[in-house]
């Protein structure tokens, strides 16, 4: 249903990364990676917190990171914060104008230089450290 | 539909009048000055591998439902008025054509984040009004246009460095793509910010200073995390994700 007033995409569109290339993706995963870093951040705070508790709270509370459950959401976060930094770094040096390109007469069909090889490249980069992050991980978690 | 008529008789003759290669156009049918119901009626069109998406708009416009409202002028991404979603993505329909797209089923409907008039054509008041805001003229005290003051010459290097932002024609794919307009109406916009850009970047514009504290809003430049999708839709190469960067380069002091 159309919405009269503007029409507006709304969360669901913004959320879509499948039609703007790679670099639309990257901005979906900085998204979902700095919410899920703050959400881990937050839980990390309070986890540290049980030394409070005395060692045997600690030990509990630790206890609990070392379930498969613990170990899966220990990889994603090595994964989010491994992807955010490098990408943030993109990012970062992208809001300020650097390596976006450099403004000229356009031609047909009109490629946009600030959608280069460097930032493809730098996300896929991301991506890969991420994932490799990731397995070094798991490989520590699980490995016994 | 009366698709059937739309067939070319085979001739006698023997020469090949036309391919028989048709798709299927569904185009989003909605008025909101009547209600809020947004429907899809379905065209079988013939096409060539010149037909553009507003030609198969046109012809059924013609020979099908002559009410079906779509917005049109120049045929040729020079004037900015047919921007529609076309299987999803916005662009012009004057600049696409059917067998780019691969598919048999073309979908067309009004771009997002533009309030819907009717059918395909949406208002483009608010972009108009904040591309205005941006102060989109050259300004200067010693304007050429005072009598006594001399011209502004200008080498073809710094022409390069805005001529590429001034192509825009104002079609607003960008701001349709652009995923924080998505849920942000009072947004500026990265049709206004490239062309903010165009002005700070023209050496006979003095007006820099200005147009910075104009975009520096709750709603302004830093709205835009450099997703990049308006350059991706942009039809002129105006790259409007590069002038923004390289605007804000000036409000973070990467530049001066
Ligand atoms: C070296 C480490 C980090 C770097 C380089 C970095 C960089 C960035 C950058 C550049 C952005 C803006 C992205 C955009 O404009 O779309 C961002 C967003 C964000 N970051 Fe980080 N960050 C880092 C660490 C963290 C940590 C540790 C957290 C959580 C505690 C975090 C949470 C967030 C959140 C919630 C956002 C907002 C996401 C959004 O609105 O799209 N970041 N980060
Ligand atoms: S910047 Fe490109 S996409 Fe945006 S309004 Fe101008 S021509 Fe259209
Ligand atoms: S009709 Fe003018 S841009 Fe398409």
């Amino acid at each position: 249903m159309p919405n009269i007033d503007e029409n507006k995409e709304g969360i669901k569109g913004m959320a879509n990364p499948t039609r703007y290339g790679i670099e639309r993706f990257a901005y979906l995963l900085m998204r979902l990676s700095g919410l899920g870093l703050l959400v881990y951040f937050v839980v990390h705070i309070y986890e540290t917190s049980m030394i409070l508790q005395g060692k045997v709270g600690w030990d509990e509370f630790l206890e609990i990171t070392q379930t498969t459950e613990g170990h899966i959401i220990l990889a994603l976060v090595i994964g989010m914060s491994v992807f955010h930094t490098v990408n943030g770094i993109r990012v970062m040096l992208g809001h300020g104008g650097i390596g976006v390109g450099k403004p000229a007469r356009p031609d047909y069909p009109y490629p946009a230089q600030s959608q280069n090889a460097k930032h493809k490249i730098s996300i896929y980069s991301a991506i890969v450290l991420a994932a490799i992050a990731m397995m070094y991980g798991i490989g520590v978690m699980f490995g016994d | 539909m009366a698709a059937e008529s739309l067939q070319i008789s085979n001739e006698e003759s023997g020469t090949i009048v036309s391919s028989t290669k048709t798709i299927t156009l569904r185009i989003a049918r909605s008025n909101p000055k009547k209600n809020t119901e947004q429907k899809f009626d379905e065209f079988k069109i013939p096409y060539q591998k010149w037909t553009t998406v507003l030609d198969a708009i046109l012809e059924v416009k013609k020979h099908l439902d002559h009410s079906v409202a779509v917005r049109y002028s120049c045929r040729q991404a020079s004037c900015g008025s047919c921007g529609m979603k076309i299987n999803g993505r916005p662009a012009l329909a004057c600049f696409t054509k059917i067998t780019e797209l691969n598919s048999d089923v073309v979908t067309v409907e009004p771009m997002n984040n533009f309030p819907i008039i009717r059918d395909l054509v949406v208002g483009f008041e608010r972009m108009f009004s904040n591309h205005k805001k941006i102060k989109p003229y050259i300004i200067n005290e010693e304007s050429e246009i005072n009598p006594g003051t001399k011209e502004f010459l200008q080498t073809p290097e710094d022409v390069e460095k805005y001529i590429q932002f001034s192509n825009c024609i104002k079609c607003g794919l960008c701001n349709s793509a652009c995923p924080t307009m998505a849920t942000d109406s009072s947004f500026v916009g990265p049709q206004a910010l490239a062309q903010a850009y165009r002005y700070v970047a023209d050496n006979r514009d003095k007006g820099k200073d200005e147009r910075l504290k104009i975009i520096d809003d709750s709603h302004g430049i830093f709205r835009c995390h450099f997703a990049g999708s308006c350059s991706q839709v942009c039809p002129k190469g105006v790259d409007p994700a590069m002038g923004i960067q390289l605007l804000r380069g000036y409000l973070l002091g990467f530049r001066d």
